[in-house]
């Protein structure tokens, strides 16, 4: 790959076409730019968001430890032993403090270096305003466009931004390590009503098949669970797997096609409206943000802030007014 | 965003069966601001370069102990270059002679850390000499 030159637009629109001729370096390029939601990665998705679509973008997660990262590696295998491409993000927590990140989920995912059917991204969370679901689809976006079959993106289940990215897949796997206790208590009531699939990891451990069993019983009420409601509306599989060995991991690629090749048909309009807003959301957010530290009201963003840290005005009050100004900036 | 952190690899090249040391300087530098990519033990020089390549680097930073480094240092070096990111800072921390150092230099290792380099130097050094790039 020679270093693109020229404008946004130009270097974007090079870089794209080399990402999906093959050129991993482009590729790896366009989602540094992604992630740096930079003018690049505007303009480059401005015109690979319309080539992408073909992927089927697979979110997992669930608590720290659970076996994802193992799990996925565990797919990749079963996934390039049928001769599928695969690209996975692998999103892991930044400091809020330092802005640092420690990236670990490549470790378990190795013995790939040689083979141009898979590609591994790590990212950092980077406390984005609401942004990360945007950041991340839109580097699945860039993966589709560029002709991977499936994007995997794992994501610790702590944390609503986190659970979010997983939500916009579409289909979600909710991973859960068996419990020891009585209770199945890990699972997060958020957590589980993403979960198009439920994957009770570790099976080797003792109590899975118990841990399998009383979550299958959970679940079980009809006409309640599932995303979304009425008659469309399902249960979640609930299956069990140990990544390590790779036993239940064929069972876990068929659930996945399976739900694909339901897809979109049984996905209530609600549920695409919801993925969608959670995509948008983020990015407003973002753009109000940046339109809030622009030069013209970065004044008035700082007194704000400032006037909330010493308590002498409240959030709400704050926002408004915050709202407000951009209204009149707008309107001059 | 310019003010975005340095993307680091930290990699455990050869066979040295240990990574406690790779470990304590990817949360050190994590703890420095930095985001660290780590890729465990017994990595090779193209799973090393693959994965700089994939996670798009500022800074490749490679820890041995074996004393296999003037074998799979330079290749490294060399495949970064054959890939078109010879623009990445390499460093190499570990046992290293006084005598490899110049070759290494010459195969394109901008730092070498001896056994008392602290975190805080490293990360200086790395944010002084890596050049984030902007796509
Ligand atoms: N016994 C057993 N251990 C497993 C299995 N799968 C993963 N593990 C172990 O569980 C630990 C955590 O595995 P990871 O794959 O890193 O878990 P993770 O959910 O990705 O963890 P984070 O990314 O840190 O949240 C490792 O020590 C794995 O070896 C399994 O099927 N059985
Ligand atoms: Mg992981």
């Amino acid at each position: 790959m020679t270093e693109p030159v020229g404008t946004p637009a130009e270097r974007a629109a090079a870089l794209a076409a080399a990402a999906r001729a093959g050129d991993r370096r482009a590729l790896a390029r366009l989602l540094t730019a992604v992630e740096n939601h930079t003018a690049v990665a505007e303009q480059a998705l401005r015109v690979l968001y319309p080539l992408a679509g073909g992927a089927h973008l697979v979110g997992i997660t669930g608590p720290p430890g659970a076996g994802k990262s193992t799990l996925v590696a565990a797919l990749i295998a079963e996934l390039r032993a049928a001769g599928r491409t695969v690209a996975v993000v692998a999103v892991d927590p930044s400091s809020p403090i330092t802005g640092g990140a420690l990236l670990g989920d490549r470790v378990r995912m190795q013995s790939y270096a040689s083979d141009d059917g898979v590609f591994i991204r790590s990212m950092a969370s980077r406390g984005h305003a609401g942004g990360l679901a945007a950041t991340s689809t839109s580097a699945a976006a860039v993966f589709d466009a560029s002709g991977f079959d499936i994007v995997l993106l794992e994501t610790v289940g702590t944390g609503q931004s986190e659970v979010e990215v997983a939500a916009a897949a579409d289909t979600t796997v909710v991973l859960e390590a068996p419990e020891m206790g009585d209770e199945v208590q890990a699972i997060k009531a958020g957590l589980l009503e993403v979960a198009d699939i439920v994957v009770v990891n570790k099976g080797d451990r003792p109590g899975a098949q118990r841990t399998a069993a009383q979550l299958r019983a959970m679940l079980a009420p009809p006409g309640e669970a599932g995303r979304g409601s009425g008659p469309a509306a399902r249960r979640p599989e609930v299956l069990v797997t140990t990544a390590m060995s790779g036993e239940g991991v064929p069972a876990l690629l068929a659930a996945l096609d399976r739900h694909r090749a339901r897809g979109s048909g049984e996905a209530t309009p609600a549920a695409r409206r919801a993925r969608a807003a959670a995509q948008v959301r983020g990015v407003l957010v973002e753009r109000l943000w940046a339109r809030l530290a622009a030069p013209g009201l970065a004044g008035a963003t700082d007194a704000a802030l400032e006037a909330v840290a010493r308590h002498d005005t409240d959030p709400y009050a704050a926002a408004d007014a915050l709202l407000a100004a951009l209204g009149r900036e707008e309107t001059r | 965003m310019t003010d975005r952190p340095l993307k680091v690899l930290i990699a455990k090249p050869g066979l040295d069966g240990h990574d406690r040391g790779a470990k304590v300087l990817a949360r050190g530098l994590r703890d420095e601001g930095f985001e660290v990519v780590y890729t465990g033990l017994r990595q090779t020089p193209e799973m090393i370069v693959t994965a700089a390549l994939q996670e798009d680097v500022d800074v490749v930073g490679m820890s041995i102990l074996s004393g296999a480094h003037m074998t799979l240092v330079p290749r490294v070096c060399e495949q970064l270059r054959a890939r078109g990111m010879g623009d990445v800072l390499v460093t190499l921390g570990g046992i290293i002679p006084d005598d490899d150092i110049e070759p290494l230099r010459a195969a394109g290792v901008a730092g070498v850390f001896g056994p008392g380099t602290t975190i805080r130097e490293v990360a200086d050094f790395m944010r002084a000499r890596a050049t984030p790039r902007e796509a």
